[in-house]
């Protein structure tokens, strides 16, 4: 009834390429926006930042990211935790090297820094397909936090081998370390969130988000009709690794402060976002939120319902939430295996056709 | 989807709210994991004391204490996700039990005005008051341990180590590689040669390592393990045929369940220690009369006596008898974190107070102050007997090499003022 496109008019090319075609979703995705920069700042606390938001936002730029090149160009990796290691690592030389610069341009610098060393790794993609390229990106995973805790160089020759975020201030407001806001740490992630989901929509549905898709869907046939299999795959692991790189320098600055890359950047984050990609759904970007809200929220959630209100033992919550996560990563595999997005995909047909679905 | 959670949880939370009037205590244990072994019966330990004051005391000064468990995991973003989610609640002192979350909080704990007391972990250098406010590590730290070792094995050899060879196996993280530093300093003072094995997270898989020593045969293996890596460690050790005599961990790996796995083959294995072991203290028939027999024991009440389990409930006597100490300077008995932090710059915990818990000569006598938040650094050495299955303390606590380590705490604590552009505290 009020989802459709009958009566909203388009008289422009601009109108008619837009993102989101239908009013109603129009609006809704203004309502969103309005809300997460107008009314969240003003009513949020350490606790929602720090447990809730901040991973939820930086995870999801991490999504994004693999799903550039998992759901679009259909570049199996595992090895976006030692990429999102990079970002960090090259962040906090950057910001212990050049403390006057803005955090923004390290932020940028350290995606950029990634994007590289993503490249490099996406080299063997042009001659290994499936399960051999997720091995060798496996091997980037490993290499790489191995070369992290192996050359002082990268933590600065401090004792532990940990990096610490030092405080750094953009226009004035201070962003990292303990006495940032949670208020400013927020919106500066928000901020980075919303550029990169824009750029990422506005590429897969240009050109460059057609080759991809291409090449994932048949690579030879791509190339036959004139798609440059070097050129989309390297682009492909290119802007991955960009918003990777963000999103661990950001985990790594703004999110946790300190970091251990063993442990915080481990196989296990590796798999993580991969399962966020999955359970969203490959090859949407509105999954890739999905998916990390879903695997954020659900052990804090768990965690609330089972130890705050029925009180019980905290280990048993724990040991129930693996439960509860792995069961339902497996319904989802079995019942929805286009995750998330494809939910609200039918959702959506649905809601065209309502009241009369006939 | 998301926003139906999120308001959920955001129900819930406001639900959950702070209860007034309690001593909060805040216990970010982690009973799952590979690091569980370790952590249960810490979190036993620390949990029952709080009980057997509540029972036996009506709590520190009046006022009922209560303890909110939040499982970590030893991960650092639950650990901070358990942060933010009890410091609402006035918790009074955090103690993570894990360094890498330490170093995660020294900064926020600051900034918060909360307290954090890391027994034995965290970051070294939190001993100079000076300029981690917020932060104590007494009774003794990773470098403490790290000379007591080495002060045992200088004994152990007529005052000469010249020339031995010791090998490091260690847990690839910032709590492993804390006593490099100073070992690397006593190697130079000592003439002993130290060769560095890292062993890496979560530590089940140390062929390779246990390898190397069989090749380079040093006189003595040191190790800084935590988790199933000990156990694992220890196996291998029996393995090749290492002489148990010649193998020694710090503190953290130094337990019943480290050791019980290898069976016999395990008997002589030592560790350092700081504080006293086995149940032969008044404070355990108060714990089975007031906390056992009456239910209300942590978790599955069958970790009383162990080591990890005493060090808990040592740590939980330390934390209280701050309290008792920030009621007194400041004449209320419902105190807040700041006041909490007053009564633990002041501690002062001698021979008689202990007796009169029930706990005498469980640890040192010691006193802090505003420069010194680490305590004496006294170290003891324990051995695991196979037979009885019993650690028993084998040396009795002694002074460490505070000229090595007090030199080292300066330099990392300057560097870490340097770097936060932190005055000093104490002027």
């Amino acid at each position: 009834m009020f989802y459709r496109e009958a009566g909203d008019f388009k008289v422009s090319y601009q109108q008619d390429s837009q993102t989101f075609p239908i009013k109603f979703d129009r609006y809704r995705y203004y309502a969103v926006m309005a809300f997460a920069f107008l009314v969240v700042p003003f009513v949020i606390n350490d606790y929602w930042a720090n447990a809730i938001l901040l991973p939820f936002l930086i995870y999801s730029i991490a999504a994004i990211g693999l799903n550039i090149l998992v759901g679009y160009c259909g570049q199996v990796s595992l090895g976006t935790g030692g990429f999102m290691a990079v970002g960090a690592y090259a962040c906090y030389k950057l910001m212990t090297a050049f403390p006057d610069v803005s955090m923004i341009i390290h932020v940028l610098l350290a995606g950029g820094v990634t994007a590289v060393v993503c490249v490099g790794f996406g080299l063997p993609s042009l001659r290994i397909k499936g399960f051999y390229l997720a091995v060798a990106t496996l091997a980037a995973q490993f290499f790489l936090v191995w070369l992290f805790n192996r050359v002082p160089w990268f933590y600065n020759y401090s004792a532990s081998g940990q990096i610490s975020a030092p405080e750094r201030d953009v226009f004035g407001v201070i962003i990292t370390g303990a006495n940032a806001t949670a208020t400013a740490t927020y919106l500066f992630c928000l901020v980075f969130l919303v550029l990169c989901a824009l750029i990422a929509r506005n590429l897969t549905r240009g050109t460059i988000g057609r080759t991809w898709m291409a090449i994932r869907d048949m690579d030879i046939a791509a190339e036959i009709i004139g798609v440059n299999p070097l050129k989309a795959k390297l682009t492909a692991f290119a802007v991955s690794g960009f918003f990777i790189g963000i999103s661990g320098a950001l985990f790594f600055a703004i999110y946790l402060g300190a970091v251990e890359v063993g442990e915080v950047f481990g196989i296990n984050k590796s798999f993580l976002v991969l399962f966020m990609v999955i359970i969203g759904g490959l090859g949407s970007i509105f999954g890739s939120f999905a998916g990390a809200a879903f695997l954020v929220l659900l052990p804090v959630v768990l965690k609330v319902v089972g130890v705050d209100i029925l009180g019980w033992p905290t280990d048993i919550v724990a040991h129930l939430q693996l439960v509860i996560v792995g069961a339902l990563i497996i319904v989802f595999l079995i019942m929805e295996p286009h995750g998330l997005a494809q939910l609200w995909r039918v959702a959506k047909e649905k809601l065209r056709l309502w009241p009369f679905p006939h | 989807m998301k926003k139906t959670l999120s308001t959920l949880a955001l129900g819930v939370a406001m639900a959950a709210g702070p209860a007034m009037a309690d001593l909060v205590f805040p216990s970010l244990s982690y009973r799952t994991g590979p690091y569980a072994a370790g952590g249960i019966p810490f979190a036993d330990g620390y949990a029952d004391y709080f009980t057997l004051l509540n029972e036996r005391d009506g709590g520190i000064g009046g006022v009922m204490t209560r303890l909110v468990e939040c499982e970590t995991g030893y991960n650092t973003e639950k650990g901070v996700e358990c942060y933010e989610s009890t410091k609402g609640e006035g918790a009074l002192v955090y103690q993570p039990l894990s360094t890498g979350i330490t170093y995660q909080l020294i900064p926020k704990v600051t900034a918060d005005d909360i307290p954090m007391h890391t027994m034995g972990y965290g970051r070294t250098s939190a001993a100079n008051g000076d300029v981690f406010s917020h932060v104590f590590n007494y009774p003794g730290n990773y470098w403490n341990g790290a000379s007591g070792v080495v002060n045992y094995l200088l004994e152990a050899n007529n005052g000469d180590i010249n020339g031995k060879k010791i090998s490091l196996v260690y847990h690839n993280s910032a709590y492993g590689k804390e006593p490099i530093r100073t070992l690397e300093e006593l190697a130079k003072k000592h003439g002993f040669e130290l060769s560095l094995l890292p062993v890496d997270h979560p530590g089940q898989e140390q062929k390779s390592q246990w390898l190397q020593i069989r090749r380079d045969r040093p006189d003595y293996v040191v190790m800084w393990g935590w988790g199933v890596m000990n156990q694992v460690a220890i196996q291998e050790a029996a393995n090749i045929r290492f002489n148990m005599e010649n193998f020694i961990g710090v503190w953290w790996s130094g337990a019943e369940h480290d050791v019980l796995s290898a069976g016999d083959k395990a008997n002589g294995y030592k560790a350092v220690t700081f504080h006293n072991v086995g149940r032969d203290f008044p404070v355990f028939e108060d714990i089975q009369k007031y906390v056992v027999d009456t239910g209300k024991a942590a978790g599955a009440g069958d970790q009383i006596g162990n080591v990890l389990y005493n060090r808990g409930m040592y740590a939980a006597m330390l934390a209280a008898e701050a309290v008792k100490t920030a009621q007194e300077i400041h004449g209320t008995a419902d105190i807040t974190p700041a006041m909490m932090r007053d009564g633990m710059e002041a501690l002062e915990i001698t021979e008689e107070k202990m007796a009169g818990l029930g706990m005498p000569n469980f640890g040192p006598s010691f006193t802090v102050t505003c420069e010194n938040h680490g305590g004496p650094g006294l170290v003891g050495v324990t051995q695991w007997d196979a037979s009885s299955k019993t650690w028993s303390l084998i040396s009795d606590f002694k002074p460490t090499d505070t000229e090595v380590i007090g030199a080292l705490i300066a330099e990392d604590s300057g560097a870490f003022a340097a770097e936060n552009n932190i005055e000093s505290n104490c002027k």
